[in-house]
């Protein structure tokens, strides 16, 4: 499944961006407490979302500063904010903790827990920028932290306290020439993520976030070429594109059920004024390397299994572009193309040229019309099916945003219709699907879209009316689709979205 | 390449029996169904991949088209009465325009069930027509959500206690799990299934099983033609 990450990264240049009040600089990692997202920034600003889609302002952290992190360990919620002690690069960075981030909660009690990093102001290192990690694979909690006044450093934590362990040790050195440091692991490797470029220069930010990665959570961690981070190697992840400028502070959001997105801060959104302001991205992963995956985004599609190959498509009889094959005449004398098989149209001797049902017609054929051949079509719900894709009207999707709908991290919720008609996909009680002949916004008629780590989609619909648990559009057998609880290692809820 | 191929081949065929008249049927009858016998047992469980092989199955009746059009113009109409609803045994006969045409039970060797094998067994044609075949699923419990998943060479189209469950169409192969239906419950005893399978030309096959809501195969059942214990050919 490589390969296909490269075929359908492609897909949006158009994606939408976040709803809502998102400007925001250095965003911390965003992290779910009683069912809303949080995130937290410079300058003691934060968001808080309902559904990870349309955000809006949150309250202020009893400790302001630059770039605070944060993490969910046990029952409580540590957050690591940095301050400049003076001038740059003395600085310092604290721990608060609380059970919950929601301010109407009764558990919203932030306890303060000390200094865990810090930076004299001579040694070459600027103490700020933490970004917090829990190896899965041992229990093991650490730090990472600095800007460009010397090293990213890592020391240790205690997954108990979230307070530092072995306060005397040396920190460790760990990359050179970036900040907004941050780690994840995945199938046996450490990843130290870190963005390279100036920030804070608006639509002049060079701002990326670079990758290296090691066997080991103390690295060395080496770029795709090899190279150190520690000499400043590290592989693009992700840079400015289109009309957002800047990309920083990497943070994994992982939803389970191999989802994974991430977040990040443009520097400058000139659509929206060349704003600061917060984004979520699906991660996907090619050869043992994060890739920075799209939103969904409006388009005419071909809705292929990966599992079957074969494409949904409305249950009606489908009809041939250009018509169903005729045989024509051969032109008197023409020549029989090189290699080309024989033709079948005559018993009686050798053929004269290229005729027969190989020939075509000339001329392009038009595509389809939908209007066309949906005149015999049933004016009622039909059912869907998978079927070999032959650029028939009925196997051409339209999806289209209804951001009125609300969303889910990073994108908002999509109607999905029959290319040039109103007829919509829909989830029909039983957990099966259906078109119906119209869009009335009910929720069983809105879909969500995730890359997947292979680049290919999850599409699930908002809700099923009588089902409680979420479920994916499903490829069951050849011919049919259904839906079913998602599985991350089944090709069967993957899909691929080609562009028509 | 494939269809043209197909096409072609035949084609030839067709030209090669047309000259020799009555080749096709006098060579057929010479030639066993290999992998169909008489079922000599009460019953008969799945085999291991959960695949049903004992069905009846009637002689084969012309039919034209595997477009959905052409195949729903053919099954709806009525062939012989009850024809939807009948559960027949070996030996029965039904008259089709007519011709008297016999039901036929049979044990099949393989996951699918080789019409082919059927038709050319009893000297009968085997493009342009239309099987009926049923059999009977004997549930020992209520199963719920469970998907009948079926293959067929070429177009089909299939019934569970008389409902509609599954239509495929075009000139296609018996593909394992190719068409799979909605999720159905069956009940406790018997669960008749029906199945048309119209071919056009070449190989003619089916197969067919349940799945479970894992889409996993399901053994747990026997299957006779008709009703447990009232049926032995």
């Amino acid at each position: 499944m490589k390969d296909i990450v490269l075929t359908t990264a492609l897909l949006s240049s158009l994606a939408f961006a976040l709803d809502g009040q998102i400007g925001i600089h250095d965003p911390s990692t965003i992290v779910q407490c009683d069912g809303k997202y949080y995130t937290y920034g410079t300058g003691g600003s934060s968001l808080v979302s309902d559904d990870g889609w349309t955000w809006s302002r949150g309250g202020t952290l009893p400790r302001r500063g630059l770039a605070p992190d944060v993490i969910h360990l046990g029952d409580r919620f540590y957050v690591y904010v940095a301050a400049n002690i003076g001038a740059q690069p003395k600085a310092a960075i604290n721990l608060i903790s609380s059970k919950s981030l929601d301010p109407a909660s009764p558990d919203y009690k932030w306890e303060e827990g000390g200094v865990v990093a810090s930076s004299d102001g001579v040694e070459e290192s600027n103490a700020i920028d933490p970004g917090v990690f829990l190896d899965p694979t041992t229990g093991r909690l650490w730090l990472v932290y600095g800007s460009y006044f010397g090293f990213i450093r890592e020391v240790e934590l205690d997954p108990k306290t979230g307070k530092r362990l072995h306060p005397n040790d040396t920190p460790r050195d760990l990359a050179i020439n970036c900040e907004a440091s941050d780690m994840m692991y995945h199938e046996g490797w450490y990843y130290l993520l870190a963005t390279h470029g100036s920030c804070c220069r608006g639509a002049d930010s060079g701002y990326n976030i670079r990758v290296g990665r090691s066997r080991k959570v103390t690295g060395p961690f080496l770029d795709a070429e090899g190279i150190d981070m520690i000499q400043g190697g590290g592989k693009l992840f992700i840079g400015s594109e289109s009309r957002r400028i800047g990309a920083g502070h990497f943070g994994l959001l992982d939803l389970g059920e191999g989802v994974q997105k991430f977040s990040m801060h443009w520097e400058a959104d000139l659509d929206r004024g060349g704003a600061s302001v917060l984004d979520i991205r699906p991660l996907l992963w090619q050869d043992g390397w994060p890739i920075a995956g799209e939103n969904m985004s409006n388009g005419t599609f071909e809705i292929e299994s990966v599992r079957t190959g074969t494409a949904l498509e409305l249950a009606v009889e489908g009809m041939p572009v250009g018509g169903r094959p005729v045989r024509r005449p051969r032109p008197p004398g023409a020549p029989m193309p090189s290699g080309s098989p024989p033709a079948p149209d005559g018993i009686g001797g050798p053929p004269a040229g290229f005729g027969g049902i190989f020939a075509g017609t000339g001329v392009p054929i038009p595509p389809q019309d939908v209007n066309e051949v949906a005149m015999k079509w049933p004016a009622g719900p039909i059912d869907l099916r998978l079927a070999n894709y032959l650029s028939q009207a009925q196997q051409k999707w339209t999806v289209t945003a209804m951001p009125e709908a609300g969303g889910y991290p990073g994108s908002p919720y999509f109607k999905i219709t029959l290319a040039g008609t109103d007829r919509t996909l829909a989830a029909s009680p039983g957990l099966e699907l259906v078109v119906v002949p119209a869009f009335t916004g009910a929720p069983e008629q809105l879909w969500r879209f995730d890359q997947l780590a292979d680049g290919t989609w999850r599409i699930m619909p908002k809700s099923v009316s009588g089902s409680k648990t979420p479920v994916a559009l499903s490829a069951i057998g050849s011919s049919f689709p259904t839906l079913e609880k998602f599985d991350a290692l089944s090709a069967k809820q993957h899909w691929l979205l080609k562009a028509q | 390449m494939r269809t043209f191929r197909t096409h072609h081949r035949f084609a030839k065929i067709a030209v090669l029996f047309a000259s020799i008249p009555l080749l096709n049927q006098v060579a057929s009858a010479q030639l066993p169904p290999t992998t169909l016998t008489k079922p000599s047992t009460p019953e008969k469980a799945p085999n291991a991949d959960g695949f049903i092989q004992r069905w009846v199955i009637l002689e084969p009746i012309g039919a034209q088209g595997l477009t959905e059009g052409a195949v729903r113009a053919e099954v709806s109409k009525e062939y012989f009465p009850g024809q939807l609803t009948i559960i027949p045994h070996d030996g029965d006969r039904v008259t089709v325009a007519g011709s008297e045409l016999v039901w036929h039970a049979v044990d099949t060797k393989n996951y699918n069930v080789n019409l082919f094998h059927f038709a050319r067994s009893l000297s009968k044609p085997t493009s342009d027509v239309l099987f009926w075949a049923v059999t009977t699923v004997n549930a020992t419990q209520e199963m719920h959500d469970v998907r009948l998943a079926i293959g067929s060479n070429a177009a089909s189209v299939w019934w569970v206690n008389g409902q509609e469950v599954i239509d495929i169409y075009g000139d296609r192969q018996t593909v394992i799990d190719d068409g799979v239906s909605h999720r159905i419950d069956l009940k406790k005893g018997a669960n008749l299934i029906r199945v048309a399978v119209i071919n056009g030309g070449g190989a003619t096959d089916f197969c067919a099983r349940f799945l479970d809501a894992h889409d996993k195969p399901i053994r747990g059942y026997t299957v006779t033609v008709g009703p447990l214990a009232t049926n032995l050919p």
